[in-house]
């Protein structure tokens, strides 16, 4: 890879260019599919994009200097680190990666996650406690099947992204992109497994002391989410070798259908107990991710 | 002006966040509040989300005729409200103490404990005049309108020598500087400030 696809990478697609107005954009789109659903108009094209500059400028209330340092770091490594997830996925076809990108862009994806149990017990708030153990015991659970399914995919495939992305099996990749669809609503805290951040049940969750400037962080952290986490499961979707310009329309194409459907799916449930949220993960995602892994065995 | 101040001016005008903290109310403003975010009135339309936490919003929404025991609660709310913020009294009491005028229990209305920009009147009042008074809070919030003169300071955590005693909080004892909360009863919404 030059250095030139490398600039191309970071700062115009998938990196800054196209992930940070993705990243409004797939939010603002969840939020209006799920008020078009309850009858509602819901909110105007550029909302996420105001709510966000709106907070980065507000002055947020004064706090002792070691908690204000650490508050500030943990949104911005969440930032970081999700960006970089979404610039190591192969959308363009010259990009072949390097052996083992695909752990690397697992472990980028669980640093936003890992980073928010820390801000809420960072932010020595009850509340902020409570959500943050809440999303600790779903993060250890949705990633049963989450890493499974990811392992399933290398099983066949071996540990590198561009690998994963066009060949293997295709009965084990249904079954694994299934398997980690499912994983999705949890990691973007969305119904039904939305009891981390439980908005009004337990006031904001891990978010509840976070403020101004860091709390627009966390808004811009959480889009880049959805736009990382559609992407892994569009670039896993479209296993085919096309021209660049197909790819592009294809990967924002598909990005946009799973925005939709994490979308209609949150507006049509409840939210479940932490206990049932659990146990769907452990029994049926689990089982899902292991029967594409015991293809994954068979085929190989 | 330059242009990321009129980016976060926009911003502002265009996502107001509200805060409703309840003191002492009956509910029925409660209920007309969240009325507003129904597909009826769906006040999401002007960017308005309902916050579960205060360090989140831009606007504090205080229901009821402030007691005694939500006093220091609504000042410990408002000064977790990062500024620029904004103080919006729901309904007739915490205009007045309305029909709780003169309990003991009372300490209100509202403008003695917190410096109160907006009184929306009615017992309780309907969700259109919430949803007029909330987009008033955004214009304030960008400075596209004054905010009223602020009132008489009152030092946080105390509690003004007369308040609970019979005869205070008597209606239509709206203060100079926040708008007459008896003014415009059946929805207009009054800021004090010239329009």
């Amino acid at each position: 890879m030059t250095a030139w696809q490398t600039t191309v990478r970071l700062l115009a697609f998938p990196g800054l260019l196209y992930a940070v107005p993705a990243a409004f954009w797939f939010s603002w789109l969840h939020r209006k599919i799920n008020a078009r659903l309850q009858g509602r108009i819901g909110p105007p094209p550029f909302q996420p994009f105001f709510d966000v500059v709106k907070l980065a400028a507000k002055r947020p209330v004064p706090r002792p200097p070691g908690q204000a340092l650490v508050m500030t770091l943990l949104p911005v490594g969440a930032v970081t680190a999700t960006l970089a997830a979404i610039v190591l996925l192969p959308v363009l076809p010259g990009w072949t990666g390097f052996p083992g990108d695909l752990i690397l862009l697992v472990a980028l994806i669980e640093v936003g996650p890992v980073l928010g149990v820390l801000a809420g017990y960072a932010s020595r708030s009850l509340w902020g406690a409570l959500g943050s153990s809440r999303e600790a015991v779903l993060t250890v659970a949705h990633n049963l099947p989450f890493l499974t399914g990811v392992v399933a995919l290398a099983q066949a495939n071996g540990f590198s992204l561009h690998a994963v992305a066009t060949g293997g099996p295709l009965a084990v990749r249904i079954l694994a992109v299934i398997a980690i669809l499912t994983c999705l609503p949890v990691k973007l805290h969305l119904n039904p497994f939305s009891v981390a951040t439980a908005e009004q049940e337990i006031y904001a969750g891990i978010g509840t002391e976070y403020d101004g400037p860091r709390l627009a962080l966390w808004e811009l952290a959480h889009g880049l989410e959805w736009v990382a986490l559609t992407g892994l499961v569009a670039v896993l979707a479209f296993p085919v070798t096309l021209a660049w310009y197909w790819h592009v329309l294809a990967f924002v194409t598909l990005s946009l259908a799973v925005v939709g459907l994490l979308a209609v799916v949150a507006a049509a449930t409840a939210r479940f107990t932490l206990g049932q949220a659990t146990r769907q993960f452990t029994v049926w995602g689990f089982g899902l991710a292991l029967s594409a892994f015991g293809l994954a065995l068979a085929g190989s | 002006m330059g242009l990321f101040a009129a980016l976060v001016r926009t911003a502002r005008r265009r996502s107001p966040w509200i805060f409703h903290a309840n003191s002492g109310s009956c509910n029925g403003c409660d209920i007309e509040l969240l009325a507003c975010l129904t597909p009826r009135f769906d006040v999401e339309q002007l960017g308005v989300r309902n916050e579960g936490s205060p360090r989140h919003a831009d606007i504090l929404v205080v229901s009821g005729p402030v007691t005694r025991n939500t006093c220091e609660a609504l000042e410990t709310v408002y000064a977790q409200m990062p500024d620029p913020k904004v103080v919006l009294a729901l309904g007739s009491c915490p205009a007045t103490g309305n029909v709780f005028a003169g309990s003991p229990a009372v300490v209100g209305p509202l403008h003695r404990v917190l410096p109160v920009d907006l009184y929306v009147p009615g017992c309780p009042p309907r969700p259109d005049a919430i949803v007029a008074a909330v987009a008033e809070a955004a214009a304030i919030l960008a400075g596209d309108r004054p905010r009223p003169a602020e009132p008489e300071a009152v030092p946080p955590g105390t509690v003004p020598p007369e308040a609970g005693q019979p005869g205070t909080g008597q209606p239509g004892t709206g203060r100079p500087g926040t708008g007459n909360p008896e003014a415009g009863r059946h929805g207009d919404i009054t800021t004090g400030a010239p329009r």
